[in-house]
């Protein structure tokens, strides 16, 4: 298959983007969008021109590293689907794709497609942990928890750390991420006792880390490639006012 | 002669003294310990933050050790421990179904064939069971009983339920209740991490461990971190056959850079090929994803009868499969452990019985198990497997079987280290995949999430405190000496040198070429024709990588291409040296099978009289030198590894 490209090329994150434009040809319909690129860099490479910085790691839409906005759309066309899950059999022939970083105000460029996330890590670090340190753990099977309330824990538990929320968000909102945490850890009985606290800490650090508030639109919802329901958001809310 | 062997060096284990049961207790009870309020004047770095690195980090921290941490993803949660799908063994005997710490330790030295150290693997089984107590409290949401206790499932290669699982994303699960735990340290200052910061070398002065020298992945600056003690929590080193199931940044060179700084290298050469991955569809493929092993507790293996079958699975009558674990494995079947799975499959793919477009997969039939349990319960056990299958595929695996090859998977070997997971360098430590461990030849499923777990909340945190505390007091760590500067101008060089090639062959070119030469020939199965071979033409391939290769010519800021020559230059090494290691290993055992050591019916032969023994390399200026360490079982006697 044949495809135009358009990808936002920056040198670094001080200097002013522009979207440039590619050609890729005879690309197979089973190739990753990410080794699409791969190919498209080879030959940027042996062109002797700088190849595009993209992210990614495990290439299997579990570590949460890819993140491309394409065509207006987090992750691309494919509802629930990580970048790097998706494939070009998912796009027409000859068909310009559009290609753009997340983009929100605390996940700075660094280069072309590539973010800073370190606002994610800063919101679980005030408080989106049990405090249980190496060895206090009792037996396992003393605190019985039905499979239900674990089955909804895990809903929440799975958010890979992507941040296509904050970027589909018009508010650059992280609240499905931070719910997801407060919600996963909440529902089980062992993080019950520190909930108000990290509740109040991890609503407070996404507020000050720019983030915005949280209007229910629901974008969020529809990219996550993980399927987070918002209502964790309004669990969160609640016990947040409670 | 490709090696020269020392024979006047025996390595020390260090293995406490006392009866298998007690040696653990012994060493602790014997230990020597820091005081909590002098514990942070010592500074420990830990490059790696996957299971193994952040559960040490967190729990160094957490004692008062003042811990700084370095990954290379832009985040610590992303290392590749997330993608462990199945499950994580554990021995509770929550089933009442024969489990036992001595059961365990068994399987694993069995599953193993006998090439781990008994003490070591009696430990990695006798701390399983509070590893799932920790994780429960850190809210791992492991899978639970209606009744609402927890869950387990069976693996490959043993015949009890002792693996814990949380749906398909048991290693992602582990994984950030260690990454919190880490986190949470990280808020309270005692742990600074270090994201995006690639180490590339280690500094060592008078053959003692001192720091490392790291790169900063966004800005291109070098820098020196001096500490009391390194531990490497680097991972495997399986990206070196480039289509594996590990993540594009997996890499050997940390671990390659304290080996050439004088840490030894174990048994490299065993590498464990996983039975159920997607199989390669085509060139520009990056990667080849791993469809968990717990398939094969409810899915069935098979090929078509005569070879070059054109008709589609379904269409194919039952007369004419051939489920060849069933047949050839009658007692452990489908969960025959992956070597076994592994070399199977190739046998069958061989002799033309392959199935797909490009004849290099088998089948993994779920057709029996929906008939029976239907089609919710396996949805409910395998349903995202199943979604993942399809988005990748295309193809509905309800509807008509998985297609599955092997691919690789997992490094059992790495750095050497002894009882208290010190290398041969004093105060460098290497924990989880990055050293040779605890599996022997082969390891058995869901025994290495367990492993990195074990070595980094349990093992470190009692073992390292002791070399401390040798040290006596503790003086401010300085990284202006000259071994740091030295250290420093030779990475400098490096990055100056492949950067300035300017020739005509991308980085993933040579990479590409080294995977295929390795899977031919240091792969299923080697021969020292093949070995021979391919010793030669990776020489020829690095000439021409130090040649040939084109990279952009920037030092500064974000370079993916120099980052990745510097760790396919150390490929370049470290496949050779698996080469000569595999070459020097004239026996069949685990994963390294040896075509001129079989058994008439194409079984492994071991040969215990002559290589019950650990492999340990030292580097030298021109061939690796050969050190062994013998194995010693007091307390198992070695059988005949079969699973038929
Ligand atoms: C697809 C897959 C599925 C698996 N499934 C299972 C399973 O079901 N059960 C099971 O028990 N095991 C499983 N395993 C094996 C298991 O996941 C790994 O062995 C284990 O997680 C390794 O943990 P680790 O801490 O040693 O390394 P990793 O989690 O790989 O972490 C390595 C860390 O080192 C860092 N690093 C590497 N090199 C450098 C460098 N040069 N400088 C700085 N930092 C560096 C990385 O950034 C990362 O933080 C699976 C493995 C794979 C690949
Ligand atoms: S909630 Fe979903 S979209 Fe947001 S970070 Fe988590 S996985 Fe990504
Ligand atoms: S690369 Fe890991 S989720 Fe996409």
């Amino acid at each position: 298959m044949d495809f135009k490209l358009k990808i936002w090329r920056q040198d670094n994150p001080q200097s002013k983007g522009k979207m440039v434009d590619y050609e890729v040809k005879k690309i197979s319909p089973d190739t990753s969008f990410l080794e699409m690129l791969d190919q498209l860099n080879e030959t940027l490479i042996l062109r002797g021109e700088n190849p595009i910085s993209f992210d990614y790691d495990c290439r299997e839409g579990i570590c949460g590293q890819c993140c491309l906005f394409i065509n207006g759309r987090a992750h691309g066309p494919i509802e629930h689907t990580s970048t790097c899950q998706l494939h070009m059999r998912s796009f027409r022939e000859g068909e310009t794709i559009y290609v753009e970083p997340f983009r929100a105000g605390p996940f700075p460029i660094k280069k072309d497609l590539k973010i800073d996330r370190q606002a994610l890590d800063k919101i679980i670090a005030s408080g989106g942990y049990i405090s249980v340190n190496t060895g206090q753990a009792p037996e396992a099977n003393q605190t019985l928890i039905d499979s239900d309330t674990v089955e909804q824990a895990f809903d929440a538990a799975s958010c890979i750390g992507c941040g296509a929320c904050v970027a589909s968000c018009k508010n650059g909102s992280a609240a499905l991420f931070t719910a997801a945490k407060i919600s996963h850890l909440f529902q089980l009985p062992q993080g019950k006792i520190e909930h108000k606290k990290r509740i109040k800490n991890m609503v407070e650090t996404m507020d000050q880390l720019g983030f915005g508030a949280c209007s229910n639109t629901g974008a969020c919802e529809v990219e996550c490639p993980q399927g987070i329901s918002i209502s964790h958001i309004a669990l969160m809310n609640r016990e947040f006012w409670k | 002669m490709y090696y020269t062997t020392d024979t006047a060096t025996t390595p020390n284990a260090k293995i406490p003294e006392g009866d298998l049961k007690d040696k653990w207790s012994n060493f602790k009870d014997k230990t020597r310990l820091i005081s909590p309020n002098n514990r942070h004047q010592y500074k420990i770095l830990v490059v790696g933050t996957g299971l193994s690195g952040a559960s040490a980090a967190a729990s160094l921290a957490e004692l008062g050790y003042n811990v700084s941490t370095f990954c290379f993803q832009d985040s610590p949660r992303r290392a590749h421990s997330v993608a462990a799908q199945g499950g994580v063994n554990a021995m509770k005997n929550y089933k009442n179904d024969g489990d036992s710490v001595y059961r365990m330790f068994y399987d694993t030295l069995k599953g193993g064939d006998f090439r781990a150290r008994e003490a070591n693997v009696y430990r990695l089984a006798e701390c399983s069971s509070h590893l799932i107590d920790q994780a429960v409290a850190q809210g791992v949401p492991f899978a639970r009983e209606y009744s609402g206790y927890l869950a387990n499932r069976s693996f490959g290669g043993v015949q009890v339920s002792r693996t814990f699982y949380a749906r398909g994303q048991t290693g992602q699960q582990l994984l950030l209740g260690a990454y919190q735990a880490m986190m949470r340290q990280v808020h309270l200052g005692r742990i600074k991490s270090f994201t995006r910061h690639e180490m590339l070398d280690l500094v060592t002065e008078n053959g003692v461990a001192k720091g490392i020298i790291v790169r900063n992945m966004d800005t291109g600056e070098i820098s020196r971190h001096a500490a009391h003690a390194v531990v490497l929590a680097t991972g495997g080193f399986g990206k070196i056959y480039y289509l594996s199931t590990l993540a594009m940044g997996c890499n050997g060179s940390a671990i390659w850079r304290a080996h050439k700084k004088g840490a030894w290298t174990s048994c490299p050469s065993w590498t464990q090929i996983h039975p159920t991955c997607l199989p390669q569809a085509g060139n520009y493929q990056s990667k080849l994803t791993l469809m968990s092993e717990s398939l094969r507790n409810d899915g069935r293996i098979w090929v078509p009868q005569t070879k070059n079958e054109n008709r589609k699975a379904i269409e194919i009558p039952e007369e004419d499969r051939d489920y060849y674990l069933e047949r050839k494995y009658p007692s452990y079947g489908n969960l025959a452990p992956r070597d076994i799975a592994s070399r199977a499959a190739k046998e069958r793919i061989d002799a033309g019985h392959g199935v797909g477009p490009l004849k290099n997969a088998v089948y993994l039939d779920f057709k029996d198990a929906i008939a029976t349990q239907g089609k919710d319960i396996i949805s409910k056990k395998y349903g995202n497997l199943f979604n993942m299958y399809e988005k990748i595929t295309g193809i509905n695996a309800y509807q008509q079987p998985m297609m599955i090859s092997p691919a690789a998977h997992f490094s059992m070997g790495g750095l050497w280290v002894d009882y208290e997971l010190s290398t041969n360098i004093p105060g460098l430590y290497a924990i989880g995949e990055a050293n040779f461990s605890d599996h022997g030849a082969n390891r058995l499923g869901a025994n290495s999430l367990l492993q990195a777990c074990i070595d980094g909340y349990y093992v470190l945190p009692q073992t390292l405190p002791q070399y401390l505390a040798q040290q006596g007091k503790a003086t401010p760590p300085e990284s202006s000496s000259e071994a740091f500067m030295k250290a420093e101008n030779q990475v400098r060089s490096q990055l100056e040198e492949l950067s300035g090639i300017n020739g005509s062959k991308t980085v993933d070119h040579f990479h590409r070429e080294l995977g295929k030469i390795l899977y031919d020939k240091c792969g299923l199965s080697r021969s020292a024709k093949g070995l021979t071979e391919a010793i030669e033409s990776i020489r020829v391939l690095r000439k021409s990588f130090l040649q040939d290769l084109k990279i952009p010519q920037v030092l500064q800021g974000i370079n993916e291409e120099l980052e990745k020559a510097g760790r396919v230059a150390d490929y370049l090494e470290i496949g050779e040296l698996m080469c000569i290691d595999a070459l020097s290993r004239e026996e069949s055992c685990g994963a390294h099978f040896r075509e001129e050591h079989q058994t008439p019916d194409g079984e492994a032969k071991r040969n215990d009289s002559d290589f019950s023994y650990i492999s340990c390399w030292k580097k030298n200026a021109d061939t690796p030198v050969l050190i062994k360490e013998p194995l010693q079982f007091e307390f198992t006697k070695p059988t005949e590894r079969s699973y038929k």
